[in-house]
């Protein structure tokens, strides 16, 4: 029922009581993106206390209106809970009938097909088993198509895009030189101490050489190099690519008659495989280095001695094996950054995720093989 | 009346890229409600003025103001402020990939009007049923084709209704039927809004229902070669360049 009430009146509009006992709301002014924020702060509020069957909405004072005002005449049959002929709009000026037609109200009927309904539980679950399935099936393909591209460039290897070797040896290799050669000093630095820590008192400083040497050259070389060059050019492998497959220039390539493959992958995993083992052997070269600083300054021992147990530590099957698994480490990563290039689908958000997914599959990656190296050799 | 400042006045422009000049002096002065065309062929500079002229880079040479206002000046504040009073229509749409339509549109809304969220929303879907994209407020941008990513832009450019609105090629990549709906949009927010509307264009058809002046750059002066109503280039202007635009012919510049 429809109960009186005193007027009430806010800088843009008045509410009122008409004679027949319906709701007058008389606006002035202007009525526009600046005014209309402010009145949702008030109107709202003042009408929701208020029960009436009927309302009139005056615009004869407005001078200026913009959609933003025209959405409001349409809120106010909600704030008052009124169907949809309880409302009267009076005075209208001449230039908002076509504004008002062109407001959009009843949108649920209209877009019912192109809504999307959020999908229950069952059917997410069912929808994450049906797409890794498709993943796996993917990576299957992937890893077919690139061992058949590289079956190609060794009958003919004109296919070879040599420059482009070139140019990702100098990024993957020549460019990680300065980081992996600061990394695995430091590294050797800390493994030098630490352990002197421990063989000192023993007096068996000479060990240290032997440690540092074995520890690096078999395990710690090979590993932190990888994990670097994951971080480095696996990411960037996988942003390059999805970049180009967001932008069509994957399909681009494709449809000129190009193996996308051939053209993309190929020159990638053949300069990591190539340069990953060069840089793993500086990085042993370097952490070596970095023991023997420590050799030298805190454990009285010359350099002659610690080179000379150094040699004496290592082995040449020792060395290649090393050399061997950081080989299988590139390969892992350089596949691992163009597959999740290659599976981008989406817009710019896409390139971001396909690389921090590049990382951590390599590391991930990295870390199971180098264990199952470890039990091979332990059954060796 | 007191005399008001032109909406965009663009003083001796000159732009170089690395050792590239790419415009040299380049003056225009554009009033306000006016719809003004900036013609050229690719290449030669449209979006270059635009962009200098929105503020995103600094020229070289010259001076910009935008209602009054110098945005080539030091005062970042001011810049600021006028800024709320534009909207941009990007060549690419420059649509946020992480967002859907619908809240690509809101953004501005939410962020400069304080709107509760159902207000918002019925802005979005006003904003998108102008540009024709109705029912596709919850597509992403990857979603949906170019020629939609322009509208989509459009509406998000047109959100918070702003006193200057530029666009570069807003009907490029589209459909003649949608391009021409777009002209019909452009005419409708001028008269009722009194936008300021500049527009970067090829598109032969709607420089003629819409712009009410024009100018012409062409790279062989790196500059303006013809300004006027566009009836105006294309009966009395002599320059060769000119006449083949409106012809749609080449013609071999020496
Ligand atoms: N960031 C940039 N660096 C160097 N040159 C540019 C850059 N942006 C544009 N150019 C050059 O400026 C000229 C004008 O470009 P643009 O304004 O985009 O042309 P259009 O008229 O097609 O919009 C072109 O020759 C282009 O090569
Ligand atoms: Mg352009």
């Amino acid at each position: 029922m429809t109960t009186a009430f005193r007027p009430v009146s806010y800088p843009q509009y008045r509410i009122s009581q008409a004679p027949d006992s319906g709701l007058v709301i008389t606006f002035s002014g202007p009525l526009d993106i600046k005014t209309v924020p402010s009145i949702f702060k008030t109107m709202p509020g003042a009408l929701k206390k208020i029960s009436t069957h009927r309302a009139v909405i005056d615009l004869g004072a407005v001078n200026t209106m913009d959609d933003y005002g025209v959405m409001l005449m349409a809120k106010i049959r909600y704030f008052l809970n009124l169907p949809d002929d309880g409302i009267e709009i009076k005075n209208s000026p001449t230039f908002l009938e076509q504004t008002l037609s062109q407001i959009e109200v009843d949108y649920n009927s209209k877009c019912a097909i192109a809504r999307r309904k959020p999908e229950n539980i069952i059917a997410q679950f069912g929808g994450t088993a049906i797409n890794t399935l498709f993943d796996i099936r993917f990576f299957i393909a992937f890893i077919g198509s690139t061992v058949l591209s590289l079956l190609r460039v060794i009958r003919s290897p004109k296919a070879l895009r040599f420059d482009d070797v070139l140019t990702h040896m100098k990024t993957t290799g020549v460019d990680a030189v300065p980081v992996v050669a600061l990394i695995s000093f430091l590294l050797g630095l800390i493994m030098a101490f630490m352990s002197s820590l421990q063989l000192k008192p023993f007096g068996a400083n000479i060990y240290v050489a032997s440690l540092v040497a074995l520890a690096m050259v078999s395990e710690l070389g090979p590993i932190m190099t990888a994990i670097v060059v994951a971080g480095r050019s696996g990411s960037a492998y996988a942003a390059e690519i999805s970049t180009m497959k967001i932008s069509e220039e994957i399909d681009a390539l494709f449809v000129m008659g190009f193996d996308p493959n051939l053209f993309l992958v190929i020159p990638r995993l053949i300069a990591a495989a190539l340069v990953v083992p060069l840089l793993t052997a500086f990085a042993n070269l370097f952490a070596i280095a970095g023991g023997l600083v420590i050799g030298i300054t805190m454990l009285n021992l010359s350099v002659t001695a610690y080179v000379t147990q150094t040699m004496e530590a290592l082995s040449l099957f020792e060395f290649s094996w090393g050399l061997f698994k950081s080989c299988v480490f590139a390969i892992l990563i350089a596949i691992t950054g163009c597959l999740r290039g290659f599976q981008a689908r989406g817009g710019a958000d896409a390139v971001g995720s396909a690389a921090t997914s590049a990382v951590v599959s390599s590391i991930f990656l990295i870390v199971l093989f180098d264990s199952l190296f470890a039990v091979i050799r332990s059954y060796w | 009346m007191e005399k008001q400042a032109p909406d965009l006045r663009v003083d001796g422009l000159t732009v170089r890229y690395g050792p590239d000049l790419i415009l040299k002096d380049v003056s225009f002065t554009v009033f306000k409600s006016e719809i003004f065309a900036i013609l050229g062929g690719s290449g030669s500079g449209k979006s270059t003025i635009m962009r200098h002229a929105i503020g995103l880079e600094r020229p070289e040479n010259g001076r910009i103001w935008i209602k009054g206002y110098e945005i080539t000046g030091a005062d970042e504040t001011a810049f600021f402020a006028t800024l709320k009073n534009i909207g941009v229509l990007f060549q690419g749409s420059a649509l946020i990939g992480s967002m859907t339509v619908g809240e690509n549109v809101a953004l501005p809304i939410t962020e400069f009007t304080g709107l509760p969220r159902d207000a918002v929303t019925a802005m979005v879907r006003v904003k998108l049923g102008l540009v024709g994209l109705d029912c596709y407020e919850n597509h992403l941008p990857s979603e949906i084709s170019g020629g939609m990513k322009k509208r989509a832009g459009l509406a998000r450019a047109l959100a918070l209704n702003p006193g200057i609105l530029f666009l570069d090629e807003p009907s490029a990549g589209l459909d003649p039927v949608t391009a021409s709906e777009i002209d019909e949009l452009i005419l409708r927010i001028n008269k009722r809004l009194g936008t300021t509307i500049i527009i970067v264009t090829h598109d032969l058809g709607s420089i003629f229902t819409v712009a009410g002046r024009a100018i012409m750059i062409d790279k062989s002066t790196l500059g303006i070669i013809a300004e006027g109503s566009p009836d105006d280039l294309k009966e009395k202007s002599t320059n060769p360049v000119v006449k083949g635009f409106f012809m749609r012919k080449a013609i071999a510049t020496s």
